[in-house]
């Protein structure tokens, strides 16, 4: 069979697994963001109950491998009563992981910000939430997104994990082609294509030009 | 089925664990040697002095580094095999350990060799050293503490990444806790063990890791931030 008569026939299924791959990606992204940015400021909080909190999260979602997770989520948790989706599950597991590294980045971006701005915007008399919005949110942006970039990238990578848990993403596909026809060289091949385009000609322009607009807009030009 | 974690089945499956435990420990080791390697390769293809062999040097190591582990994986064990190669899982799980990290090892070799000053190679020039000279005694003294948070992060990361070795089949720890659990029907502990198993080795190796760096790091006279 020839790997136009391979494409013609299974690629339209492959195509399908790609829209839930990017799914998975869309949902556990804005996930990740909002956990890195509540943990990244619990951990800069003076109250040590909950910088606690956030160090034993950020630990131990570093710590343990994410298939650990994954796999505890979807099989462990109804054991309490609490059965998610597959791609509830998959989602969830992905989103806290990644949560636990942004928090990191979030937390080392706030810190990169000089503390002479915290202190010209508190001279110049701006209210608490006028400093955060307008000096130094503004300021964080292009500090994190650098290092937020690769994660996305590297949460790409991960949302293939979410197959192993039956969501019928790419990898599920790929490998449920290959267990029909056993042409595996062509089906984890396409597959490790379109990973790579999605990657290398969709996400990671994407994130170039955000980086791009936030340098912009505090009036870096960033080359 | 009983509700809550069950202590003795817990205890009765622990030695089962530790055994697979020690086979984790192993596939992370060698998946780190053979990377540790394959990144000096990407390091040279990155170095040579033609063009043509950079550009699809840096081509491989993008794709390598832009697609997921898992589907490298099933791509080593499954079609290999078709070309005639027949390889053990162990070994299809080691090389593609090996390759993937080993691209992110690159990355950090050329970061730390970049990390060293130019005007450090200009003096040893005008010291009339040779090249290799200035790599054994003058540049890799200095861009080894610059590799070594890097390079430890790695190992932690590989560590964390051989559950993926499960699904071709080697017997490591997460593989282990799948056969128990769908023997018994019961996953809350295996898959809690296994958990529990990973905290408790990699925490403590990232720690050491830190500790390493900010030793490397006064030896060199040069203290954290």
């Amino acid at each position: 069979m020839s790997y136009f008569a391979f494409l013609a026939e299974h690629g339209p299924t492959l195509l399908l697994g790609t829209v839930t791959t990017i799914k998975v990606l869309v949902c556990s992204t804005i996930l990740y963001v909002i956990i890195s940015m509540i943990f990244g400021l619990m951990r800069l909080s003076k109250n040590p109950l909950i910088q606690g909190i956030a160090t034993v999260y950020i630990e131990f979602f570093r710590g343990t491998s994410l298939l650990v997770q994954l796999f505890w989520v979807y099989y462990v948790l109804p054991f309490f009563g609490l059965s998610l989706e597959a791609f509830v599950a998959g989602v969830v597991a992905l989103g806290m992981n990644f949560g636990a590294y942004g928090a990191e980045i979030v937390r080392a971006g706030i810190l990169a910000v000089p503390k002479g701005q915290w202190e010209a915007a508190h001279a110049l008399n701006f209210s608490p939430s006028k400093r955060i919005k307008r000096i130094i949110v503004p300021q964080i942006f292009p500090i994190i997104l650098p290092p937020a970039a690769n994660l996305t990238v590297e949460l790409l990578k991960a949302t293939a994990l979410v197959a192993l848990v039956t969501v019928v993403d790419l990898t599920f596909e790929a490998k449920q082609i290959n267990s029909i026809t056993w042409l595996s060289a062509q089906c984890f091949g396409t597959a490790l294509l379109i990973y790579y385009v999605m990657a290398r000609f969709a996400l990671v322009p994407f994130l170039r030009w955000l980086e791009v607009v936030a340098a912009r807009k505090v009036g870096r030009e960033k080359v | 089925m009983e509700m809550g974690f069950r202590w003795d089945f817990a205890y009765e499956i622990l030695p089962q664990m530790l055994w697979a435990t020690l086979n984790t420990i192993i596939a992370a080791g060698v998946g780190y040697a053979i990377a540790l390697v394959v990144g000096l390769f990407f390091l040279l293809g990155q170095r040579t002095p033609s063009k043509i062999v950079n550009a699809i040097n840096r081509e491989i190591v993008e794709f390598i580094r832009s697609t997921p582990l898992l589907i490298q994986l099933f791509f080593v064990y499954f079609v290999l095999p078709q070309f005639g190669i027949k390889l053990s899982a162990w070994i299809c799980g080691m090389i593609t350990i090996g390759l993937h990290f080993g691209t992110y090892l690159s990355e950090v070799y050329r970061g730390a060799l970049e990390g060293v000053s130019k005007t450090q190679w200009e003096a040893c020039r005008a010291l009339n050293f040779s090249t290799v000279y200035t790599y054994r005694k003058i540049v890799l003294p200095q861009a080894f503490p610059i590799a070594i948070p890097g390079m430890g992060n790695y190992l932690v990361g590989i560590f964390k990444d051989t559950p993926l070795l499960s699904t071709i089949g080697v017997a490591e720890l997460f593989h282990a806790a799948t056969a128990v659990g769908g023997y018994n029907y019961r996953y809350l502990e295996p898959y809690t063990m296994v958990g529990i198993i990973f905290l408790t080795l990699s925490i403590p190796a990232a720690m050491w890791v830190r500790k390493l760096e900010s030793k490397v790091n006064i030896a060199q006279g040069k203290t954290k931030q």
